[in-house]
C-alpha cells in the first residue's frame, strides 16, 4: 500500500468534483477498496470519504418500487421488512452475501462496485501478467488456476468472474442505477470484459452512484435467491440464480418469469432465454429441467470451471421449481 | 472445626481439583482484549521490518536492486543476502550437531515461491511495506518440480526407518479371497492461526530477548542462541498467550532469524509479523499425500494382509516425513502386513507439523480402505472394525497400556443410533438431499517427555505456579491451577499460573500432545513438595500453633491447615506463615528421572532426543477414538453439510472435561474443514499457491458445523502420566476426514479418494 491523502467530502457535488481528479477513487465501506489497496491492486492517491454524506442511505419503498440509498448497509437492507416481503430475492442475495461483520460495513454502491476474486488479479507482484489491471498485460488466469473463473461471458482477454450476489438479483428485476442526473438500468451498468476487461462499469469519471431503483413487479415478489457453494457461509457463489415467478390467474402458468445467474459469468447473468422457453407455459418439472439448460447456452470453460456448467442449471431449475411450490 | 474433604474429578465442591470443570483461568483476559500477545509489546525505539519474496519456485537471484527501497521515506536498512550479518547454522530438533557452516535466513538460491529474499527495516510499518514494493529481483529461472504428480517428481527416495513388515503380505493378499486396493490423496493443509507468525527481537549487548508465539521456548532459544553464537542462558523468549499454532510455532524459523538479524545490526528493537499470504509460504502445512492401501481378507472380513505404500512432499532441500504407516500398522490385527514410504522433493517450502501429523493422513487411508473392504464382504462398517480388532499392538507386540475403543465404538454407536442404519448406499434421503452415515476411528500415540515446575506458597496464602511451557488455547494456565490447588489443597482461584517465558522452569516442546501429562505431573511433583515443607514447618516450627499437638500429618485444604481428625487449631496458610515468620515456601518439581544431569537436562528441554518412545517398556501406549458422522448431500449440487457427528473417545483420565471436549471439538471441526474445504492450490506454471488467505483457503464457519457430541470413555492410564492422562489435543482430528468419506458413499455410492470433498466431485 502507498501513501494516499483522505479527503472528506461535504457535498454531493465536491464528492464527485474530487472523485473526477485523477488517482482519486471514493470510499464507502472500505471493504472491497481498502483490501485492494493492500494487495497492491488499487493505488489511490486520493481517497474521497462518502460515508457521512446526508441522505444516501435511506431504504423507501413504496408501490411503485424501492429506492435504495448507495451508502444504505448491506445488512440494513437484507433485513428491511418490506424489501422481505416485496423483494425476497433482493434480501437473500444480501444475507447469503460475505458474512455478518462486512454487511455492517459494506454499503449498496460499493457491493455493486466490488472487484473480481480472481486470484491473478489480486496479486500484481507474483504476477504481472492481466488485462484488468494492466491493459494489454495479457491473462495469468488462463492457463492457470481456474476452479472459480466465469464460463459465461468470457473474452480472450479475461475470464474473470463478476462474484457480487445482490446485482444478479438486480438484474433479474430490471433495477436502475440512478447517477445522479443519469439513470441508467443494471444490466447495462456492468459491461462484458471483451478487449477491454479493464473497463467494468458504465460509469465516468466524475460520476457517483447515488441510489438503486427497483421496480415493482409482481415476480419480484414471488422470488428467491438460491446460492450454491462448497462452505455453508462466507464464500462466494459456485454458482447463484435469482428466481421470480408471476402466475396468471390459473396459479400454473407462468405469465411472468426472472432468472439470473450468479458465479458462473464475467457480469451478473439474465438469462431471458430461460425465461422465454417458459413463459406462456404450466410450470411442469421436466420442461423446467430442460429450459434450464439454456442458461448456460454458449458456455465456454477453462477446466477446472468445468462444473459449473453442470451446476449452473440444476441451481436455476431448483429455484424456479421452489417458487412453483409456493404457489 | 471442619475438616475439608476433597472429592477427587468432581468440580461441584467448589474445589475446582483435578478433573473438575473449570473454565479457562485466561478466558476473562482474552475475552476483554486484556490479555497482551508477544508482538504486542510496547517497546521504545520499535523498528518495523517487512519481507520481500521470491516470486519464482526455483532458480537463482540474479540481483537484488534496492536503491529505490533505500531512498525511500523512513527506510533503515535494506537487509539482502549481501547485507545481512552471518549466522551459524542451528542443531535440527533432535539437537543433531549442524554442518559447521554459515546460515543465511534470506536466499539467493531460490527452491521455492514465496522464499525469504530480503527484508525491510523502517520507521514505520507502512513505510517498510512501501518500501518493499520497490525492491526489484531479477532472477536465472530453473524449471520446478509442481507437486507429487509433477512427471519430473519421480518415486522420491525411500525412508527405511518407515518401513513396517511381518508375514509375508504380498503372498497373503496374493491368496486371499477378497481383495481391495485404492490409492487415498490428501492434498497441503495450513495450520492457518488467527494470530499470523511474527516476533520482536531485542539485542541488550549480547543478550537477547524474543517476543514471539512460540510452542517450544525453551527449543527456540535454544536456535537462536546457536544461529548467533551466544550462551543458551543469553536468550530469553516471550510468549505469554499464542492465538493458535496447531504445529506451526514450534520451531524457530526463517523470518525470526531475519528480526533478530535486523535487530541486532540496527541495534533497536524490531517487530516482523508475517502477512497472511506470507503465512503460507514462510513455512509449512500439512505435506501433501499419496498412499495405497491393498487389503486382503476372508470372505467374513478378518483381515489376512495389508500392504500399504505411501509417499509424502518435501522441499528441495529439507526432510520432511510424514509417518503414513503410523495407524496402517496398529488399527487391526493382521498376520500379514508391509508398509513403506518414500518422500518426494518439489519445489516448496519444507512441510511442517500440523495437528496430528502422519496419524491424520494415515488413518484418512485405512479407515477408507476399511469401509470399501466392508461393502466388498458386505458387512456393516462397524462390525468389520470389530471382526478385526487388535487385541494387542500388532507391530510391536505389546500389550496395550489401555484400548478403549470397543468401549468408544458401542457407546458412539449406541448414542448414534447406528442400529437403524441401512445398508445400501443411497438408502437414505430426505427431499433432495441423499443421507449417509460413516464411521472411523482414530488414534494418537501418548508422546511423553519431561517438565520442570516451580510451586511457591505465597505470604497471603496464594499459590503462584512457574513453567516456561506455554498456553496456546488448550487449556495449560487452566489444569496447572487445578493440578497445583488439589495438590497444596487450595482453590484453584487462589492459584496464579505463570509461562510462557524461558526464564521460568523449563518445559520441552508443546506438541504431539504431550505437554498436559508431563506438565501436570512436574506441577504435582513440586507442589506435593511446597505441601510437604508446609506441613513439615507447621508440625515442627515452635512458633506453629500445631506444635503442641505433636501431629504426624495436618490437613491442608481450601488454603487452611488442620489436624486430620479436627480436634487442633484451624487457621490459613497466611496466619500459619505469619507465625513461623516465612514470606513464602518454594518447591521445584520435575519428572526428569533422578540421577539427570544438567546436560541431560538441557538436551530434553530443548531437543525431542530424549522424548519416551510411546512403546517403552511392556506397554503400547494410545489415544483412541471413533466417530459417527451423519452427512446431506444434496443430489443435484454435490454439496456436503454435515449434519451430526457424535464422537467417543479415550484420552484416558482428564484433567478438566470441559477443556478436553473443547479441543475434540476443535479437532473434529478442523477435521471437517480437511475433509470438504482445505486445500492449497497450486499454480502449476509458477509452483505457487493461488489461495493463500483466508477468503479463499476455506476453513469451516459456524454454520457448517452441527451440534458435536463427544463422548469420554478412557480410564486413568497411569503408564501413561504421572495422573493418567493419555493425549488429548491431536487425537479428535484422526478419522473424521474417512469419516465424512465413508458417509458420503453411504450417501451417493461415490467414494471420494481425493480430500477435499467439493462439489464438483459429487456432481
Ligand atoms: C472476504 C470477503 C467475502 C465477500 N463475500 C461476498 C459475497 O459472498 N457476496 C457478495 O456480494 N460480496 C461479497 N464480498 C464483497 C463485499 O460485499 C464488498 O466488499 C462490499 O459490498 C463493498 O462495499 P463497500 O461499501 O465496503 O465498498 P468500498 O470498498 O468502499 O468500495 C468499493 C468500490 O466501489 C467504489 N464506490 C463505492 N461507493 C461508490 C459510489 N457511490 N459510486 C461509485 N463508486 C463507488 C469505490 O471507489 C471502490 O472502488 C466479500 C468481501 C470480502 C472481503
Ligand atoms: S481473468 Fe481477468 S482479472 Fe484474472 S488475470 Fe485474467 S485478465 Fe486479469
Amino acid at each position: 500500500m502507498r501513501d494516499f491523502s483522505y479527503l472528506r467530502a461535504g457535498s454531493i457535488d465536491a464528492a464527485r468534483q474530487a472523485a473526477a481528479l485523477p488517482g482519486a477513487m471514493l470510499l464507502a465501506g472500505g471493504t472491497t477498496l481498502i483490501d485492494l489497496a493492500k494487495c497492491g491492486v488499487a493505488e489511490p492517491e486520493t481517497l474521497v470519504d462518502i460515508t457521512h454524506l446526508k441522505g444516501l442511505d435511506s431504504i423507501e419503498v413504496s408501490e411503485r418500487g424501492a429506492t435504495i440509498g448507495t451508502l444504505a448497509k448491506m445488512g440494513h437492507v437484507a433485513d428491511h421488512a418490506d424489501i422481505k416481503s416485496r423483494f425476497p430475492a433482493v434480501s437473500e442475495a444480501l444475507w447469503q452475501a460475505a458474512s455478518a461483520q462486512i454487511r455492517n460495513m459494506a454499503t449498496i454502491g460499493g457491493n455493486l462496485m466490488q472487484r473480481t476474486r480472481c486470484p491473478y488479479f489480486r496479486d500484481p507482484s507474483n504476477f504481472p501478467a492481466c488485462n484488468k489491471r494492466e491493459p494489454g498485460s495479457g491473462c495469468s488466469a488462463i492457463g492457470g488456476v481456474t476452479r472459480g473463473h466465469a464460463v459465461l461471458g468470457t473474452s480472450d482477454a479475461c475470464i474473470a468472474m463478476y462474484p457480487g450476489d445482490l446485482a444478479v438479483a438486480l438484474v433479474a428485476f430490471d433495477a436502475i442505477v440512478h447517477l445522479g442526473q443519469r439513470q441508467i438500468p443494471v444490466d447495462d451498468f456492468f459491461l462484458l470484459p471483451g478487449a477491454t476487461p479493464d473497463k467494468e462499469h458504465a460509469i465516468e469519471p466524475g460520476e457517483m452512484i447515488t441510489a438503486i431503483e427497483i421496480p415493482s413487479l409482481a415476480s419480484a415478489r414471488r422470488s428467491t435467491y438460491l446460492k450454491i457453494r462448497d462452505r455453508q457461509s462466507y464464500e462466494f457463489a459456485a454458482a447463484s440464480a435469482a428466481v421470480g415467478i408471476e402466475f396468471e390467474a390459473d396459479g400454473r402458468t407462468i405469465r411472468d418469469l426472472r432468472v439470473a445467474l450468479g458465479g458462473v459469468a464475467t457480469k451478473p447473468w439474465r438469462a431471458r432465454a430461460v425465461e422465454d422457453a417458459l413463459k406462456g407455459k404450466v410450470l411442469e418439472p421436466d420442461a423446467v429441467r430442460a429450459a434450464s439448460l439454456l442458461a448456460v447456452e454458449g458456455a465456454v470453460d477453462h477446466g477446472a470451471n468445468h462444473y459449473k456448467i453442470e451446476l449452473a442449471p440444476r441451481v436455476v431449475a431448483r429455484a424456479i421449481l421452489k417458487m412453483g411450490e409456493t404457489a | 472445626m471442619t475438616v475439608h474433604n476433597i472429592r477427587h474429578g468432581d468440580a461441584s465442591d467448589g474445589a475446582e481439583a483435578v478433573g473438575g470443570r473449570l473454565s479457562r483461568v485466561d478466558g476473562p483476559a482474552k475475552i476483554t482484549g486484556a490479555a497482551k500477545y508477544a508482538v504486542e509489546q510496547q517497546l521504545e525505539g520499535l523498528a518495523y521490518a517487512v519481507l520481500v519474496e521470491s516470486t519464482i519456485a526455483s532458480g537463482k537471484v540474479r540481483a537484488i536492486d534496492t536503491k529505490a527501497a533505500e531512498a525511500a521515506p523512513g527506510v533503515l536498512q535494506v537487509l539482502t543476502p549481501d547485507t545481512i550479518i552471518s549466522l551459524r547454522t542451528a542443531s535440527d530438533w533432535f539437537g543433531t550437531p549442524p554442518p559447521d557452516k554459515p546460515y543465511c535466513p534470506l536466499a539467493r538460491d531460490i527452491t521455492f515461491s514465496g522464499q525469504h529474499v530480503a527484508a525491510i527495516v523502517a520507521e514505520t510499518f507502512e513505510q517498510a511495506v512501501a518500501a518493499a514494493a520497490l525492491v526489484k529481483l531479477s532472477y536465472d529461472e530453473a524449471p520446478s518440480i509442481v507437486d507429487l504428480s509433477d512427471a519430473k517428481a519421480g518415486d522420491g527416495i525411500p525412508i527405511d526407518a518407515m518401513t513396517k513388515e511381518w508375514g509375508d503380505a504380498q503372498a497373503a493378499f496374493a491368496s486371499a479371497p477378497v481383495r481391495i486396493c485404492a490409492a487415498y490423496n490428501t492434498p497441503r493443509e495450513y495450520q492457518a492461526p488467527m494470530e499470523p507468525h511474527g516476533l520482536i527481537a531485542r539485542w541488550e549487548g549480547d543478550q537477547l530477548t524474543v517476543w514471539e508465539p512460540s510452542q517450544w521456548l525453551d527449543g527456540m532459544a535454544r536456535t537462536y542462541a546457536e544461529w548467533f553464537g551466544v550462551p543458551f542462558e543469553n536468550v530469553r523468549l516471550v510468549s505469554p498467550y499464542i492465538g493458535g499454532g496447531f504445529g506451526s510455532k514450534a520451531l524457530a524459523l526463517s523470518h525470526g532469524a531475519v528480526a533478530a538479524c535486523a535487530a541486532k545490526m540496527l541495534g533497536r528493537p524490531v517487530r516482523l509479523v508475517m502477512t497472511r499470504p506470507q503465512t503460507f509460504t514462510g513455512y509449512g502445512g500439512r505435506a501433501a499425500t499419496r498412499q495405497t492401501v491393498t487389503i486382503g481378507a476372508d470372505a467374513q472380513g478378518k483381515i489376512q494382509s495389508i500392504v500399504h505404500r505411501g509417499v509424502n512432499e518435501t522441499s528441495i532441500d529439507g526432510m520432511w516425513v510424514e509417518p503414513l504407516g503410523s495407524v496402517t500398522s496398529i488399527m487391526y490385527a493382521t498376520p500379514n502386513f508391509s508398509s513403506k514410504q518414500n518422500v518426494v522433493r518439489v519445489n516448496s517450502v519444507v512441510p511442517g507439523a500440523m495437528r496430528a501429523p502422519g496419524e491424520n493422513p494415515s488413518a484418512f487411508g485405512i479407515e477408507s480402505a476399511i469401509d470399501e473392504l466392508a461393502y466388498e464382504v458386505g458387512i456393516d462398517p462397524l462390525e468389520i472394525r470389530l471382526r478385526n480388532y487388535a487385541e494387542q499392538d500388532p507391530y510391536a507386540k505389546k500389550a496395550w497400556s489401555t484400548r478403549q475403543l470397543r468401549e468408544a465404538f458401542a457407546a458412539g454407536a449406541e448414542r448414534f443410533g447406528w442400529s437403524k442404519r441401512s445398508p445400501e448406499p443411497r438408502s437414505m434421503r430426505d427431499g433432495n438431499q441423499l443421507i449417509g452415515w460413516g464411521v472411523a476411528a482414530g488414534t494418537y500415540p501418548v508422546r511423553r517427555a519431561y517438565g520442570e515446575a516451580i510451586v511457591r506458597i505465597l505470604a497471603d496464602g496464594s499459590v503462584e505456579v512457574e513453567s516456561s511451557s506455554i498456553d496456546m488455547g488448550q487449556g495449560t494456565y487452566t489444569i496447572l491451577a487445578q493440578t497445583a490447588a488439589e495438590t497444596v489443597g487450595v482453590r484453584a482461584d487462589d492459584v496464579v499460573v505463570k509461562l510462557g517465558d524461558s526464564r521460568f522452569p523449563r518445559a520441552g516442546v508443546t506438541g504431539g500432545s504431550r505437554l498436559a501429562g508431563v506438565m501436570t505431573g512436574a506441577v504435582y511433583k513440586a507442589a506435593t513438595s511446597a505441601l510437604d515443607q508446609l506441613v513439615g514447618l507447621a508440625i515442627s516450627d515452635p512458633r506453629s500453633p500445631f506444635h503442641a499437638l505433636q501431629a504426624n500429618t495436618l490437613v491442608v485444604a481450601n488454603g487452611r491447615i488442620g489436624s486430620p481428625r479436627g480436634d487442633g487449631p484451624d487457621v490459613s496458610i497466611a496466619e500459619l506463615l505469619k507465625s513461623v515468620g516465612r514470606d513464602h515456601i518454594e518447591a521445584t518439581g520435575d519428572t526428569m528421572p533422578a540421577n539427570s544431569t544438567p546436560e541431560d537436562r538441557y538436551k530434553n528441554y530443548t531437543t525431542i532426543a530424549m522424548a519416551l518412545p510411546h512403546t517403552e517398556g511392556d506397554y503400547s501406549r494410545h489415544s483412541w477414538c471413533a466417530h459417527f458422522i451423519e452427512v446431506h448431500v444434496d443430489e443435484d449440487f454435490g454439496t456436503v453439510r454435515v449434519s451430526r457427528v457424535v464422537s467417543a473417545l479415550d484420552s484416558g483420565r482428564l484433567y478438566n472435561p470441559k477443556l478436553a471436549e473443547s479441543q475434540w471439538k476443535g479437532g473434529i471441526i478442523m477435521g471437517i474443514g480437511q475433509a470438504l474445504l482445505e486445500e492449497g492450490i497450486v499454480d502449476r506454471r509458477h509452483g505457487r499457491i493461488v489461495n493463500n488467505n483466508l477468503a479463499d483457503y476455506l476453513v469451516p464457519t459456524n454454520a457448517d458445523i452441527p451440534d458435536i457430541e463427544v463422548i469420554s470413555v478412557g480410564i486413568p492410564d497411569l503408564h501413561s502420566s504421572v495422573l493418567g492422562g493419555k493425549g488429548v489435543g491431536e487425537l479428535a482430528i484422526v478419522g473424521v476426514a474417512p469419516a465424512i468419506a465413508n458417509a458420503v458413499f453411504h450417501a451417493t455410492g461415490k467414494r471420494v479418494r481425493d480430500l477435499p470433498i467439493t462439489l464438483e466431485k459429487l456432481i
